[in-house]
């Protein structure tokens, strides 16, 4: 029963998602919106591969998200303008950053781990608001734009055409989420669930778990990293605000939301929360109290998240 | 901790059920009009309501706002009633912002585009509108890049770029207290081009600066940037630092006492960041770009009375009239332009002169042809403690005023290289 | 070069004090409750504000006397009402809590009392320095240190000499065992998160006279807080003092060499302390 399920709910969500440049308009929404939401999703989803999955709570992950933007922002503004050289410049920084501070970090658990993912987010953060002539500091890197993808056969115009770039999107989104669904669902993912319910025992049943972590953290970052790489590509436009610790709290805040235990929990969670704040502060300027009441009621009301709710009492 | 037995499912769906039906009541009564009447023509107000520069936006808001009343009072834009549509933007989140600007456009179709005060968001947000080929004006963000070397055709600005700041009060700082001056400036675009702007002026005087610190916005404590400020005895203290961090920095140069040793000045400053500090904190030169107490200048006083009415009985301040000008000047292009069609509405831009009851200030300020870049007039002055039987508002003495188009750099040195669509 | 430094020195054991005030409020409510108030600047904002509001009635020394009060009562009720559910749950729904109720309360001081900044005045003797050449020793920084140093002293006071200290000092250590030797708990917790309140309280009002009056001032102190938290130790209270009295110190004297990595600093500090020693300078081996 609960199989059936999981693959109906897979199904729909697939469906809105691959529908949501024609139901968001009619819905009185817009196109951008959906694509705010797929890319903040693979964010929030990277980052749970790591919190919800393996145990371990990360909130310097904006750094990595930051990174994979920044490679990709500058590459495209000084190096060669292609949209696939740029977001894979981004990804390379950003895996390699953290394949290189993980080690550092990954003997410590959990608030020492998190505060010190916020001090190296920090380090990234104060790098790139410094070095003013590779990053324009404060101002971020400006006057550049992403160039319609170039197939060969064909060209697809995602600079101009906001529903394709939506599917571009979606399209990273969906390749990223079947390898981490992939991985989750192999051995390895299974270890890293042993690692989360009970470290010790999975110590003592002889598993390297430093290594392990280390590995999660690894592959959690090289996803947000390409997340980072299509919130450039996005905005045209990326600034030190993408690297600092808030925004690693959104990712937190998003998947909490969601619901930490299941797979697609931070989907809906930034769904909800980028949703929900886009259509209350078109419609009042206090809607940061709507949000933070929401948010209050989640936490009281729902102890697992929205999908926790959903999901009812079954086992994770 | 019990843990949740079934009945407690109920519970939580009433509670959200009553939660969101008092939600959907409170937000019933939007502030925002939405009524799709097709014939409206509709400006987009992409602004901060919230965060560091909330009390600018809302100046800025409540100048719009007026102005749309008065235009629909007249008829409106082209003989159709006009809608303002406001998304806060926030403070300083770019990619809400353009978002925002995003929405505006593709969704509700905005004829028109309006914003930001800060200048990073007002740049992305001018890209972005250039890329949609949109009538965009940006009412405060001051970076010159907007008008600059990111200028764009469907890009206007009302207020002044940094350098028209720095020029206007560099003769009057150099004159009056020396060439020696040492910087505390916040680090960001709008920083660094005022820095820039008078590390011009000073290299045309031979004078020197003995040192700046760079601060993050939103620092709290200027204490040891002040302390090295002192050490090296500079003629002059030149603080370039935005809203809040302005505040803090001169309340606590009051507390050590320095303005009774140094002279401390800078270049823009705001009624806002007046009204926030304490009396003894309101002293130094600086330049404001738009004053309220314009005595013998026509339109002004009545301006003053009808904003007082909208925000409490507060007079309007800069922003109020960025706000303000900017929406007017949306109307004046489109009826010279007698079209709504953003390259028609650009070219109707091309030298437009703001008739006295939108520039409410001596000297006829016009959009530049070039740069689209408003000249207005600087009003170049002292900060003062409201004087007693005066207004309680009154914070700042105008002792000279000065012509935007002299203060400004020529065209061809902004960096400006206008493309127009074929 | 020595002078500035050892004035640099000086005013960051100021401003480090000031930091101390905050994080030991943070501190004692994450000890026994294990909740991470991210709500602690916003509290600092309604400190700050009550005290504004309260100067016409009751002058500076009484607002300034009263307006943490008022906080810590505010703090009481919303542990009654919100804090209370999040016991025994992963302190990442503290930190949601907390966050939305931050949210709530940086719109609802702007709504009541705007965006504007207020100009807050404290009175004329104290905002003048002490001596012309050490200049920066404002009397109303040294009243600060000394507001700080007996609000330490107090809370060092009460817990080492009050049954309620005792009590919150045994269920940091061991709380089931205090329950289940008759002390009361959710009592108990209450009124330790009124106290860490009231210490954020009291950093507000002490703040406005310095700092611009607006809704988003306690933003920038929350991190530097959770920063002397850890690099102190947590679980121990004068590690949190030395920490932020550390972390002051640290950025006043890179804003000697590198002001604009005086931010930047105090995360360096954080992560050398974590990767070196992470239970911080003060703090005991195997908590949290």
């Amino acid at each position: 029963m609960p199989k059936l399920d999981k693959s109906a709910g897979d199904i729909l969500i697939w469906l809105l998602l691959m529908t949501a440049p024609y139901w968001l308009p009619a819905a009185g929404s817009y196109v951008e919106l959906g694509t705010h939401v797929v890319v903040y999703a693979l964010a929030a989803m990277a980052l749970n591969f790591l919190l919800g999955h393996t145990g371990v709570l990360s909130f310097g992950h904006a750094a990595y998200f930051g990174l994979g933007a920044y490679g990709t922002a500058m590459t495209i503004k000084y190096l060669y303008s292609g949209t696939l050289l740029g977001m894979l410049v981004g990804v390379v920084v950003a895996t390699l950053a953290a394949a290189i501070i993980g080690p550092m970090i990954v003997r410590l658990r959990g608030v020492y781990f998190a505060m010190c993912t916020i001090a190296f987010g920090q380090v990234f953060y104060f790098i790139a608001f410094q070095w003013r002539t590779a990053t324009g500091g404060d101002d971020g890197v400006s006057a550049w734009h992403r160039m319609p993808l170039d197939l060969g056969i064909t060209s697809v115009d995602i600079l101009n055409n906001p529903k394709a770039f939506y599917f571009f999107a979606l399209a990273m989104f969906g390749i990223c989420a079947a390898a981490m669904a992939f991985l989750l669902r192999s051995p390895f993912g299974r270890t890293l669930l042993a690692i989360r319910e009970n470290e010790r025992r999975a110590r003592f049943l002889g598993i390297p778990v430093d290594r392990h972590i280390w590995m999660s953290w690894v592959i959690s970052c090289f996803f947000v990293g390409v997340a980072g790489t299509l919130f450039a590509l996005m905005n045209n436009f990326v600034d030190p605000r993408a690297l600092r610790w808030d925004q690693s709290g959104n990712f937190v805040i998003m998947a909490v939301l969601g619901g930490m235990r299941s797979f697609w929990g931070p989907l809906i969670g930034a769904a909800i929360f980028l949703v929900l704040q886009d259509y209350i502060s078109s419609h009042t300027e206090n809607w940061m109290s709507f949000i933070g009441l929401f948010f209050v009621l989640i936490v009281l009301f729902f102890p697992r998240g929205v999908l926790g709710l959903v999901r009812g009492r079954s086992a994770s | 901790m019990i843990s949740g037995a079934a009945p407690k499912k109920l519970d939580r769906r009433i509670v959200i059920k009553g939660a969101v039906a008092g939600g959907v009541a409170q937000l019933a009564a939007p502030f925002v009009l939405t009524a799709r009447a097709a014939e409206t023509v509709k400006i987009g107000l992409d602004n901060p309501l919230t965060g560091t520069f909330a009390a600018l936006g809302k100046n800025e808001l409540i100048g719009a706002q007026l102005a749309v009343d008065q235009m629909n009072a007249k008829g409106g834009i082209l003989g159709r009633q006009v809608e303002l549509l406001v998304e806060d933007s926030t403070s300083g989140d770019t990619a809400t912002a353009v978002q925002k600007a995003l929405k505006l456009i593709d969704r509700d179709k905005v004829d028109f585009l309006i914003g930001n005060i800060n200048s990073a968001l007002a740049q992305a947000m001018a890209n972005t509108s250039n890329q949609k080929g949109v009538f965009h004006i940006v009412p405060g963000g001051h970076t010159d890049t907007v008008t600059g070397s990111q200028c764009h055709w469907n890009v206007f600005r009302v207020c002044n770029t940094t350098r028209m700041e720095t020029n206007s009060v560099s003769k009057l700082l150099l004159e009056g207290y020396g060439k020696n001056w040492y910087f505390i400036t916040t680090d960001y675009a709008f920083g660094h081009s005022l820095q820039d702007g008078f590390e011009a002026s000073l290299k045309q005087a031979n004078g020197t600066k003995l040192g700046a610190d760079f601060t993050p916005l939103g620092t709290t404590d200027f204490s040891a940037n002040l302390i090295k400020a002192q050490s090296v005895i500079p003629d002059a203290i030149i603080l370039l630092l935005a809203g809040d961090d302005m505040i803090n920095c001169l309340k606590q140069a009051v507390q050590f006492g320095l303005n009774k040793k140094f002279h401390i000045a800078g270049a823009q400053q705001e009624l806002e960041v007046n009204e926030g500090l304490p009396p003894d904190a309101l002293f130094g030169d600086w330049v404001f770009e738009w004053y309220w107490k314009q005595p013998g200048v026509p339109h002004v006083e009545q301006f003053v009375a009808d904003i007082r009415k909208r925000s409490g009985g507060k007079v309007p301040t800069a922003r109020t009239w960025f706000g303000h000008a900017a929406m007017w000047s949306c109307q004046l292009a489109a009826e010279k332009a007698k079209s709504l069609e953003p390259i028609k509405l650009a070219k109707a831009m091309q030298g437009l002169v703001l008739p006295p009851e939108v520039a409410l200030m001596p000297n006829n300020p016009y959009y530049r042809i070039g740069d689209n870049q408003l000249m207005p007039t600087l009003f170049v002055g002292q900060s003062q403690p409201a004087p007693a039987g005066g207004d309680p508002e009154d914070l700042f003495k105008v002792s000279q005023l000065v012509k935007g188009d002299e203060a400004a750099l020529p065209v061809d040195q902004t960096g400006c290289k206008m493309e127009w669509p074929s | 070069m020595t002078q500035l430094l050892l004035f640099n020195v000086f005013n960051g054991l100021i401003i480090g004090a000031f930091y101390a005030l905050m994080a030991l409020g943070l501190s004692l409510i994450l000890n026994l409750s294990g909740v991470i108030n991210f709500a602690h600047g916003g509290f600092l904002a309604i400190g700050g504000y009550l005290a504004y509001t309260l100067i016409p009635y009751l002058g500076f020394w009484g607002a300034l006397l009263v307006s943490p009060f008022l906080v810590a009562f505010i703090g009481i009720v919303i542990e009654r009402v919100l804090i209370r559910r999040l016991y025994g749950r992963d302190p990442l729904y503290s930190l949601l809590l907390t966050f939305g109720l931050a949210f709530m309360i940086e719109d609802g001081t702007r709504f009541i009392w705007g965006a504007q900044s207020l100009p807050y005045q404290i009175p004329g003797w104290l905002a003048a320095p002490l001596s012309s050449e050490y200049f920066f020793l404002t009397g109303y920084r040294v009243f600060m240190m000394i507001l700080v140093g007996a609000a330490v002293l107090g809370l060092f006071l009460i817990l080492n000499h009050t049954r309620l200290g005792l009590r919150i000092r045994a269920g940091t250590l061991d709380l089931e065992t205090v329950s289940v030797l008759g002390v009361n708990v959710r009592v108990l917790r209450n009124l330790n998160f009124g106290l860490g309140i009231y210490l954020a309280g009291l950093a507000g009002v002490l703040a406005v006279g310095m700092l611009g009056l607006e809704p988003t001032i306690g933003d920038n102190l929350i991190m530097p807080s959770f920063i002397a938290i850890i690099v102190g130790g947590l679980g121990s209270l004068p590690g949190t003092l030395v920490g932020g009295l550390l972390i002051g110190v640290a950025s006043g004297v890179t804003s000697v060499f590198f002001p604009s990595a005086s931010e930047a600093v105090i995360y360096v500090m954080m992560a050398a302390v974590l990767i070196v020693r992470p239970r911080g300078l003060l703090g005991e081996e195997g908590r949290f």
